[in-house]
C-alpha cells in the first residue's frame, strides 16, 4: 500500500467551486452571441470584418504587449481580451475602416488596460477607452452608420443614415411630436431596425444576452437594473414637464446603447464595484449622467461618457460602502 | 421557505457518501498516542510516567485552570513514553504515548448498554462531571464544555442551541450519533439544559438529514419546550454564530459569544458525551469519525477510541487509494491538511477525508478580476479581497479597522473566486499579526 506516499499539505479550504475566470469570461462572450448574430443579420459583411478584426487585434496586442514590452507570461487564454475586442467592434458603425479599428483595439488594450498592468488592474472599461479615443479622433467615421438592410455584402459602400438619436440632436426647435415622426417605432427599436453601433441595435438580443448572463451567474442583477430604471425615470420626469422638448422615456432606453452600456459595460467586473450598495449607486449614476449628457449636453449619446466618469469613482464608491457587517444589525435584548 | 442565516454563505457539492454506513466499533489500536492539549486553552498537566499501568478512562493528564480539559486514557495497557508527538496541526505536542493490553475500564464507569434517563443531581454537579469527563466541543473546535455551561454572572441565559447542521461537506458524523445514539443524545441535551437552568431547547438540521430530522422529532415530541428545526442547506450554517442567526434572528455582536445574546451552543456529539459523562461516568475516551472520500472503497463511519493513529481508519475503510494526494482532518472546507497518516485521533477530529490527486491542488492563480463574489458570499460582511490586499501589504491596522478579527475562517471567500486568489491563507497572516498588536496593546 502507499505507505509512505507524500501528502499535500495546505491550508484550508480543500474544495473549490466549479468556476474560474476563464468560464466567466467565455459566459460573457456566449451572451454576447445573440448580440453578434443579429448585427450579422443587419449588417452582413461589415458585422463580420468589424468584429474580427476587433477581437484579433485585441488579443494579438494583449499577446505582443505581454510577451515583448512587459516580458510576462502572456495570459491572452483567459478570454478578457476577447471580451474586450468583442465589447469595442459592438460600439463601432459596421463600416468603420479596418485601419481605425486596430488603432482602436490598441487604445483599447495598450492604453485601457496593459498600461494599468492588465486584467483587474485598469480602472476604465477598455472597449470604452478605445471607442471614446475613436470618437474624438475619427469623429466623421465614427458618426457615419449604415443603414441595417439585411444581410449586405457590401462593407464600405453602404448606405448611411441617422441614428435615433443623431435625429433628436439635430432637430433644434422642431416639436417633439414632428421629431418623432421621422424615428422608427417602437418595436422597430425593439427588435433592432434602425441605423446604430454594431451592438446596441436589438432591445431583444442584449435582453437575451442579459438573461445568460444571469444564468452563468457572471453578473448580479443590480447594475442592469438601476442603471436602466433611472434613465427611464429620469427622462421620463422630463418627458412629463414637457413632452413637446423632451423624448419620452421608452425611446431613451430602446436607443444609442444604453442597454448595451447597462448589461455589458457597466458590469465588466474589473471597473464596476465589489458591493451591492455601491452597485445600485453606480447604475443610477451611470443612468443620470446619460440623460444628463444627452439632453443638456453636445454629444448625441452619453452612455460611453456616463460610464467611464462613474468608473473613475469606483474607488470611491468601494471605499464608502462597506457590507452590512454581521453582528450590527439586529441587536438581542 | 426553510430558515437559514441571511448574510453570504455558499453550498458546496455535500458529497456525504458515508451517510447511511452505521457506526461501527473500529476496535482497539495496537498502540496510541493521546495529546494532552486537546482543548482550546492551558494544556494540562501529564499525571502518569513510563511503564505505569493504565485502565481505559483513568486520568492521564489533569485540567490546569478554568479554561482547560482533563484528559483520559482511551486503553487499558502501560504508558510507553511521556513525550512529543506531531499531532493533527503537524506541531509537536506533548503526548502520552500507551501500549495496548486488554481493554479494562476503570471501575466506576458503568460500560453497560443500557439507557440510564432518570438524573438527581443538581446543576452544579452536572457541570461537575462534565468537567471531570474531559468533555470539550466534539464539532472541531474543542472548547471546554463545562466552561460553557459556567454563566458568568450577570448574563442570562433564555435558550440552548443544539447543532445538528454538519454543514461540512462529505462529514456524516453527527448524523449517525442523531440517528443511533438519538435517545442517549437527547438524555444528554436534557441534562445540558437543567445544567443552564434553561427551558428552551432548539435543535438545528440541515434539510440534508430528512431521516434524522425525523427521527429526533419524534424523540421529542413528548418532551415540551425541545423543538427540532429544518434548516436550509447552507455552509457555514454550523458556525455557532450563523446558527443563532437562523434559529433565533439573533446576531452575536463583534467580538462577542453566544451568551451575549443568551443562548449557549453544543453540538450533537457534545450532547452524547454529556450523557456518558453525567449517567455512565465516562469520561471522553471515544467518539465518532467518518472517514470518506471520492476514491475510497469503503467511506465509513467509527466509533475510534482517542489516540487511534489515523492509518487505522484509513485501512479498516478500505485502505488509502493509489491516487491520494491529500488527507484532512475534518471536513473540506475548515479541515487541516495531514502531513501523516501517524497522527492519531483527538477528540475534535469529526472525520478524516481522503482527496485524490488531481483535487489536492490548487487551479492556477490569477490577478483579482474584482468581481466581488468573495464579498457576496462572507458569512460575517467583510471584504476579503480588501483584508488580503491590506494584509499583504502589511498594514495592519487597517485590517484592524475591516473588522479582520471577525474572520471565522470559514473558507466560503476562497472557495467561491474565480480567480482562485488565496484569500483565507492572506487573511490568516492578517488575523495572527493583528492578534499580536492587540495582545501587546493590552500588555501596555
Ligand atoms: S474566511 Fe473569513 S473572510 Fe472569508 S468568507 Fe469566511 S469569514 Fe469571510
Ligand atoms: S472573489 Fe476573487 S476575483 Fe472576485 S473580488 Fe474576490 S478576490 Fe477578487
Amino acid at each position: 500500500m502507499a505507505n509512505n506516499k507524500v501528502l499535500t499539505v495546505s491550508p484550508s479550504p480543500h474544495v473549490f467551486e466549479n468556476t474560474s475566470v476563464r468560464k466567466l469570461m467565455y459566459g460573457v462572450v456566449i451572451a454576447l452571441l445573440p448580440v453578434l448574430a443579429w448585427s450579422v443579420i443587419s449588417f452582413g459583411i461589415g458585422a463580420i470584418i468589424v468584429t474580427l478584426v476587433s477581437v484579433l487585434s485585441c488579443i494579438g496586442f494583449e499577446y505582443l504587449i505581454q510577451k515583448f514590452l512587459l516580458k510576462q507570461n502572456p495570459t491572452v487564454t483567459d478570454g478578457s481580451a476577447l471580451v474586450t475586442g468583442l465589447l469595442l467592434a459592438f460600439n463601432v458603425p459596421a463600416n468603420l475602416p479596418v485601419g481605425i479599428i486596430i488603432i482602436g483595439a490598441l487604445v483599447s488594450i495598450g492604453i485601457g488596460k496593459m498600461s494599468f498592468g492588465g486584467l483587474g488592474t485598469n480602472p476604465f472599461n477598455p472597449a470604452l477607452v478605445g471607442r471614446v479615443f475613436l470618437l474624438i479622433s475619427f469623429p466623421v467615421q465614427m458618426t457615419s452608420w449604415p443603414t441595417p438592410k439585411g444581410f449586405n455584402t457590401n462593407y464600405v459602400d453602404a448606405q448611411t443614415g441617422a441614428t435615433p438619436l443623431g435625429i433628436l440632436q439635430e432637430s433644434g426647435d422642431t416639436p417633439m411630436t414632428k421629431v418623432m415622426e421621422q424615428v422608427p417605432d417602437y418595436s422597430e427599436l425593439f427588435l433592432g431596425q434602425m441605423g446604430g453601433s454594431l451592438g446596441e441595435m436589438s432591445g431583444i438580443a442584449l435582453i437575451i444576452g442579459f438573461l445568460l448572463l444571469l444564468y452563468f451567474r457572471v453578473i448580479s442583477w443590480h447594475i442592469p437594473v438601476s442603471n436602466v430604471l433611472t434613465v427611464g425615470l429620469f427622462s421620463g420626469i422630463l418627458w412629463l414637464a414637457d413632452p413637446t422638448q423632451y423624448a419620452d422615456p421608452l425611446f431613451h432606453i430602446l436607443t444609442g446603447g444604453v442597454l448595451l452600456g447597462a448589461i455589458f459595460m457597466a458590469t465588466d467586473y474589473v471597473t464596476s464595484p465589489m458591493t451591492t450598495k455601491a452597485k445600485w449607486i453606480y447604475g443610477v449614476g451611470i443612468g443620470l449622467l446619460t440623460v444628463i449628457i444627452r439632453v443638456f449636453g453636445s454629444y448625441p449619446e452619453g452612455v460611453s461618457f456616463a460610464i467611464l466618469i462613474m468608473n473613475a469613482l469606483v474607488p470611491i464608491l468601494n471605499r464608502y460602502t462597506k457590507p452590512g457587517r454581521f453582528g450590527e444589525e439586529v441587536q438581542y435584548g | 421557505m426553510l430558515q437559514t442565516f441571511s448574510k453570504g454563505g455558499v453550498h458546496p457539492p455535500e458529497n456525504k457518501f458515508s451517510a447511511n454506513k452505521p457506526i461501527e466499533n473500529l476496535g482497539l489500536p495496537k498502540q496510541v498516542s493521546i495529546p494532552i492539549a486537546q482543548h482550546i486553552g492551558a494544556p494540562s498537566k501529564p499525571v502518569v510516567k513510563k511503564k505505569d499501568k493504565v485502565k481505559t478512562g483513568d486520568i492521564i493528564a489533569e485540567s490546569q485552570g478554568f479554561v482547560s480539559s482533563n484528559i483520559h486514557s482511551s486503553v487499558s495497557g502501560t504508558v510507553s513514553k511521556v513525550g512529543e508527538i506531531i499531532d493533527t496541526t503537524g506541531f509537536k505536542k506533548p503526548a502520552v504515548i500507551i501500549d495496548v493490553e486488554d481493554d479494562e475500564w476503570n471501575d466506576s464507569i458503568d460500560t453497560g448498554s443500557e439507557i440510564i434517563r432518570d438524573c438527581s443531581l443538581s446543576s452544579q454537579e452536572i457541570v461537575d462531571k462534565i468537567l471531570q469527563g474531559g468533555i470539550v466541543g466534539m464539532g472541531g473546535a474543542t472548547f471546554p464544555s463545562h466552561v460553557k455551561l459556567s454563566v458568568p454572572e450577570g448574563k442570562k441565559i433564555d435558550t440552548l442551541v443544539i447543532n445538528g447542521v454538519e454543514c461540512e461537506p462529505y462529514l456524516t458524523s453527527d448524523h449517525r450519533v442523531m440517528l443511533e445514539r438519538g435517545e442517549e443524545m437527547l438524555v444528554g441535551i436534557k441534562l445540558l439544559k437543567k445544567a443552564l437552568g434553561v427551558n428552551h431547547v432548539l435543535i438545528g438540521i440541515e434539510h440534508n438529514k430528512p431521516d434524522a430530522i425525523e427521527h429526533v422529532s419524534h424523540l421529542v415530541s413528548k418532551e415540551e419546550n425541545i423543538e427540532v428545526y429544518p434548516l436550509k442547506v447552507k455552509y457555514p450554517q454550523g458556525g455557532e454564530k450563523q446558527l443563532i442567526k437562523a434559529l433565533l434572528n439573533r446576531e452575536v455582536p463583534s467580538g462577542g459569544l453566544p451568551l451575549d445574546v443568551g443562548v449557549v451552543v453544543h453540538n450533537v456529539g457534545t450532547s452524547l458525551a454529556a450523557y456518558e459523562a453525567v449517567q455512565k461516568n465516562k469520561p471522553l475516551v471515544e467518539r465518532v469519525v467518518t472517514v470518506t472520500g471520492k476514491s475510497l472503497s469503503k467511506p465509513s463511519n467509527f466509533l475510534v477510541r482517542i489516540g487511534t493513529p489515523v492509518r487505522d481508519l484509513i485501512e479498516a475503510a478500505g485502505g488509502l487509494p493509489e491516487d491520494t494526494g491529500k488527507v484532512v482532518g475534518g471536513g473540506p472546507m475548515m479541515g487541516k491538511a495531514l502531513s501523516s497518516l501517524d497522527v492519531p485521533v483527538v477528540k475534535g477530529t469529526s472525520g478524516i477525508l481522503v482527496i485524490p490527486e488531481k483535487d489536492a491542488y490548487r487551479d492556477e492563480e490569477f490577478n483579482c478580476i474584482r468581481c466581488g463574489k468573495c464579498v457576496d458570499v462572507c458569512p460575517m460582511g467583510l471584504e476579503p479581497y480588501l483584508l488580503k490586499q491590506l494584509a499583504q501589504l502589511e498594514r495592519y491596522e487597517e485590517c484592524e479597522d475591516n473588522a479582520i478579527m471577525d474572520c471565522m475562517e470559514c473558507g466560503s471567500c476562497s472557495f467561491t473566486c474565480p480567480a482562485r486568489v488565496p484569500l483565507l491563507d492572506y487573511i490568516r497572516l492578517g488575523k495572527t499579526n493583528v492578534n499580536q498588536i492587540l495582545r501587546n496593546r493590552k500588555d501596555k
